[in-house]
């Protein structure tokens, strides 16, 4: 009994080592690797964000054969949002395809920053919506990442924008108390010093407070803050955060629609838990929700009306996070169609899809071509410019849906930009890179 | 002043809520001298599972009554197929099978469920009461006393019953306890079906405080310093261990936190167990052991 | 047949307290030496030095110093991963603050100070034994990520918090391709394996033993309860120290406190378990089974793909990493490195048992 399961076992082991050896072989395809989470504590936000890029990949697949005519293929490689588990994911999946891979999309941002070097040195471009280093913005130094649509810091502007538009103009900030209660990690911190910026530029107080990691509990920390008396709670949270900072607001009666969220805390998995609580809550947005999109509406009719679909509950569909999948699939997909139009209609290289998405041009006219008006706003991209916007809309939760709450938000470039430049530089130096002279891209 | 009292009668009733989960671990040790990682693993699936089946429209109590009978078939199934296999071994062993245990949970319990986060209502609004101008929540009294009464009964159930003082005697030495005629398969599964039965309730609170979501395995490590600080084996112990956790961490957050940068509950109510334990190694509760050569 | 001891006779005490007593295991261990510094790095693709082989090199040594401290020595402890962001952070640390320090003398500084950490947070195993003590580690685990996050002075002031490792360089040499960082790791962690199993076979290791067996009975014979513990405390630290400064420059790239977090401790001590207590091989046949089986998992996995949802698939992936955890723990639980010993037993006799 003991040696046969040890045969058995020894015997599995050998099979996978097999497939490890075995590479596939594939004709003229664009391969597009998907390190996605569906297993543990972030599930349930990264199933569907995996499932809306699949589910639009197919799509354009189904509908136009792929992009010019060569078709998009993909495979997944479960990251469970570790760092080390995603390097393995872009060790396995970086040389796959005709080409290589397109480009690498984790959604995380530890991933992201340790996948970094690796992906300059293979020249394989990351793309980060709405999350991922700031400074990363300005791309004659970090060639390979793109922080599309908003990073945190042009969050943080729009943050302070739309609390100054809730109070009646900018000049009313002044002598206002902001509460900035923050995630207990480098994430947790990575906006404190735009926010100072910010509080030194409109004269309103800054109270930076800690919730400790995981941030299952925060009785302390909304003592403290009603004991300060803010008139907004700026909430830089993730995951389990979110849900026990309403609670706890709740708990202490600090009003919800005084708390304005980064877009981590802006899906349904956020406030649903909180149940009741929630009702009034603001959050960051880059990508609405919602099924009204004609994109969204023909994923349900090629796809998921034969079958076809990635989600196995078609109630995810139309769900923040789905969005936000569907947006990063257009997003790649377009990045690999302008990059054709340089390169050709053939399979593309990492270098070569870097390329398009340093020339992305998603005017308002091309998305609603897309099916996506105004599902994002607006994103050109240059070699100055990897960031491409910067605008976040916010959004409310009136108990059962989210519900706009402003429009559009422009960053503040005019403080952002020298911080940018500022850690650009820093980082360049740290590593020796000589950024590049944007001036001279094509 | 008020908002002194108001800090550490906030901080007491969230230590009631840690008390809760350290309860499941208390069990097990107690009977089994099993760490058991599961515990956690327990709670979400057990809040999953009666979050689930509410959804499917049944009523509260029977969805209840449901929940607890899967609960009680989980507990009497790890017994049969893991802990049954494992009797004798190091405790390190056991303890890793919970581990794996906590995995197969986790994953059946996303399995089964799927990974949708859930709000769960108990019908206590969290709204506070005023009492001399200081703020309580209605929510934690109310889980305060629920998991008070739970400890007063299981300390009765295992001070005053025979099956109590078999699971005493189990822990302490199974093979002795065999030799004396005490069905060790049994008194397990019933420990286990009881640790259960306690995930469940420190699920169903949990669960309404932070929404029903994998991040409930979590909770587990505001219960460890609780554990240590009561000692594994002694379950008023981890009462007023949860108490001393709870009050002493959200005054330290909040007065000395402002000295040293804040964001301390994490490693305070460690520290601070670290304190007690150098004084009584085997926490405030603990039964001491004596050492013989 | 082919694995028999017959015939070879230890004519001198050098040859009977060799490492390797057995000619068989000698040619095994030369072969494998041969095999993963010269092959492995010319065949192995980029996907298996970087993505496979260097992190289960870097946990084995991690593991290797926690069985140490656990397996030897006897000390339960949940803060190998704060003794590893100890080793990484002061590592880079130095690596900025002295301009010029080669890479190797970076390192080893790094690890003496997560020694100096680990003394500090051993003291407590004074007093605190056994799972106690366990959770009292924990109290390093949370201090040491919350200070490391908290000031700023620890990640040279970065906006993010999450610093780049510099470049590494060794005699002049850059290591910058997989294979190389393979090499660099193969190369640090084979050292320390042979410096551990000295150790452990030295009387330093034998008085660790004497103290996990029983330490008052051991303090008996006049074995320094405190220099033992501590020394076990300090040189495990270093190595998890050095397994740390490794896990963030050479497979991460970044030093990032959250690398580092309490998932990390946990699963080094399950990789010791699984592998074996009080085992060297044990160390390595466990970081094997934990690093490798859920990628292992996730391959097979894929070969389902399309035909299963995805999202079942990564869950019973989860769920059959757990089971056979509590499966191999039933069949062996003392661990896989016993397996290994029974094979080798069995092998003996073989093909004539009786």
């Amino acid at each position: 009994m003991k040696t046969n399961s040890l045969k058995r076992s020894v015997l599995a082991v050998a099979v996978s080592l097999g497939t490890l050896a075995a590479g596939q072989a594939w004709a003229a395809e664009q391969f597009i690797p998907i390190p996605s989470y569906r297993v543990g504590p972030y599930a349930s936000g990264g199933s569907k964000y995996y499932g809306g890029l699949i589910d639009y990949i197919n799509l354009v697949n189904a509908k136009e054969g792929g992009v010019g005519g060569v078709k998009l293929t993909y495979e997944e490689c479960e990251t469970e949002y570790k760092n080390d588990r995603g390097v393995e994911c872009y060790e396995r999946l970086k040389a796959k395809g005709e080409a290589g891979a397109s480009m690498f999309n984790f959604m995380s941002t530890g991933i992201t920053y340790a996948t970094m070097d690796r992906a300059s040195q293979d020249k394989i471009p990351l793309v980060t919506i709405g999350f991922g280093r700031a400074d990363a913005k300005d791309g004659s130094v970090f060639p390979y990442v793109f922080p599309l649509i908003t990073s945190y810091w042009s969050q943080a502007s729009a943050k302070i924008s739309y609390i100054g538009q809730r109070l009646g103009g900018m000049d009313k900030l002044k002598g206002k108390k902001i509460v900035n209660l923050y995630h207990g990690s480098a994430y947790g911190k990575e906006t404190m010093p735009v926010l100072e910026a910010f509080a030194k530029k409109y004269g309103f107080e800054l109270v930076n407070v800690e919730v400790p990691a995981p941030g299952t509990e925060q009785q302390s920390q909304w003592l403290e803050i009603r004991r300060q008396q803010p008139d907004f709670v700026i909430l830089r949270s993730w995951g389990v955060m979110t849900p026990a900072a309403i609670k706890a607001a709740a708990k202490v009666g600090f009003p919800r629609d005084k708390i304005v969220a980064v877009w981590w805390g802006g899906s349904e998995e956020d406030v649903i838990p909180a149940g009741e609580a929630a009702k009034g809550y603001i959050a960051g947005s880059f990508a609405s929700d919602g099924v009204g999109f004609p994109v969204i509406q023909d994923i349900q009719k090629t796809l998921y009306a034969n079958g076809k679909g990635n989600l196995s509950d078609q109630a995810a569909i139309g769900t923040v996070n789905y969005n936000r999948g569907v947006i990063g699939g257009i997003m790649m997909v377009e990045a690999i169609r302008v990059a054709q139009g340089k390169f050709g209609k053939k399979a593309l290289n990492g270098d070569e899809v870097r390329w398009g998405l340093e020339h992305l041009d998603l005017s308002p006219a091309r998305l609603k071509a897309l099916g996506a008006a105004n599902m994002i706003p607006g994103v050109k991209t240059s070699c100055a410019n990897h960031e491409g916007s910067g605008y976040t809309r916010f959004m409310q939760w009136d108990g059962k849906a989210w519900k706009p709450a402003s429009g559009w938000i422009a960053p503040d470039n005019s403080v952002l930009d020298p911080l940018v430049k500022a850690s650009a530089d820093k980082y360049a130096k740290e590593k020796g890179i000589t950024p590049r002279d944007c001036s001279k891209e094509k | 002043m008020q908002f002194f009292i108001e800090v550490m009668v906030g901080g007491l009733l969230a230590g009631v809520m840690y008390s809760l989960v350290a309860l499941g671990f208390v069990l097990i040790y107690k009977a089994s001298g099993v760490f058991n990682f599961a515990q956690g693993a327990l709670v979400l699936f057990a809040a999953l599972t009666f979050v689930s089946i509410e959804k499917m429209g049944v009523p509260f109590w029977i969805a209840l009554a449901i929940t607890l009978g899967i609960m009680v078939l989980m507990g009497v199934a790890i017994e049969r197929i893991v802990l049954r296999r494992l009797v004798n071994q190091p405790p390190i062993s056991l303890f890793m099978a919970t581990i794996g245990l906590s995995f197969f949970i986790e994953g059946l319990a996303q399995t089964v469920w799927g990974t949708e986060v859930h709000g769960l209502e108990l019908g206590i609004t969290d709204e506070p009461f005023d009492v001399m101008g200081v703020f309580i929540s209605k929510f934690d009294l109310f889980a305060a006393t629920l998991s008070g009464v739970l400890v007063a009964g299981l300390a009765l159930f295992f001070q005053k019953t025979k099956l109590g003082r078999a699971l005493r005697a189990v822990a302490d030495d199974h093979q002795a306890a065999l030799s004396v005629g005490i069905p060790l398969k049994h008194i397990w599964a019933i420990v286990w079906a009881v640790a259960g039965f306690v995930a469940l309730v420190a699920g169903m609170l949990w669960g309404s405080r932070l929404g029903v979501q994998f991040a409930l395995t979590l909770v587990v490590l505001k219960a460890l310093p609780v554990l240590i600080l009561g000692g594994f084996t002694s379950v008023p112990g981890a009462i007023v261990g949860g108490l001393i956790v709870g009050a002493g961490e959200k005054l330290a957050e909040v007065y000395l936190g402002p000295f040293i940068g804040g964001g301390i509950e994490n490693w305070f109510p460690y520290m601070l167990a670290l304190v007690f334990l150098l004084v009584r190694p085997e926490g405030l509760f603990g039964e001491r052991h004596i050492e013989r050569v | 047949m082919i694995y028999r001891e017959a015939g070879q006779f230890k004519i001198n005490y050098q040859s009977d307290s060799a490492i390797l007593p057995i000619v068989q295991d000698r040619m095994f261990m030369i072969g494998l030496m041969v095999v993963s510094f010269l092959v492995i790095p010319v065949l192995g693709s980029d996907y298996f030095l970087a993505g496979i082989l260097t992190p289960f090199l870097i946990l084995s040594l991690a593991a290797l110093g926690l069985n140490i401290l656990t397996g030897y020595a006897g000390q339960l402890s949940l803060g190998s991963a704060a003794f590893m962001a100890v080793g990484a952070f002061a590592t880079y640390n130095f690596m900025i603050r002295i301009p010029g320090i080669p890479l190797l003398l970076a390192l080893v500084l790094g690890g003496l100070m997560a020694a100096l950490v680990g003394i500090l947070f051993g003291l407590p195993s004074l007093r605190i034994k056994g799972f106690y003590l366990a959770v009292a580690t924990l109290a390093a685990q949370f201090f040491i990520e919350w200070a490391l996050t908290k000031f700023g002075w620890f990640t040279n002031y970065s906006s993010s918090g999450v610093i780049s490792a510099p470049e590494m360089q060794v005699f002049g040499i850059v290591i910058d391709s997989a294979a190389k960082k393979y090499l660099f790791t193969l190369a640090i962690v084979a050292l320390l394996t042979l410096a551990a199993k000295n150790m452990v076979r030295s009387s330093l290791g034998r008085s660790w033993m004497a103290v996990r067996d029983m330490d008052v009975a051991a303090e008996v014979i006049g074995i320094p309860i405190l220099k033992t513990k501590l020394l076990a405390f300090a040189i495990s630290s270093f190595y998890c120290g050095i397994a740390g400064a490794l896990w963030a420059f050479v497979l991460l790239g970044t030093v990032d406190p959250q690398a580092f977090d309490l998932h990390r401790s946990f699963q080094v001590l399950f990789m010791i378990i699984v592998g074996g207590v009080g085992s060297i091989l044990g160390s390595y046949l466990g970081a094997a089974f934990i690093v490798l089986l859920p990628i292992v998992l996730n391959l097979i996995g894929q070969l389902f793909h399309g035909a299963i949802s995805t999202q079942f698939l990564s869950n019973m992936e989860m769920m059959l990493f757990g089971g056979l955890i509590i499966f191999f723990l039933i069949v062996e639980p003392l661990g896989l490195a016993r397996l290994w010993q029974i094979a080798k037993e069995k092998l003996r006799m073989w093909p004539f048992p009786h």
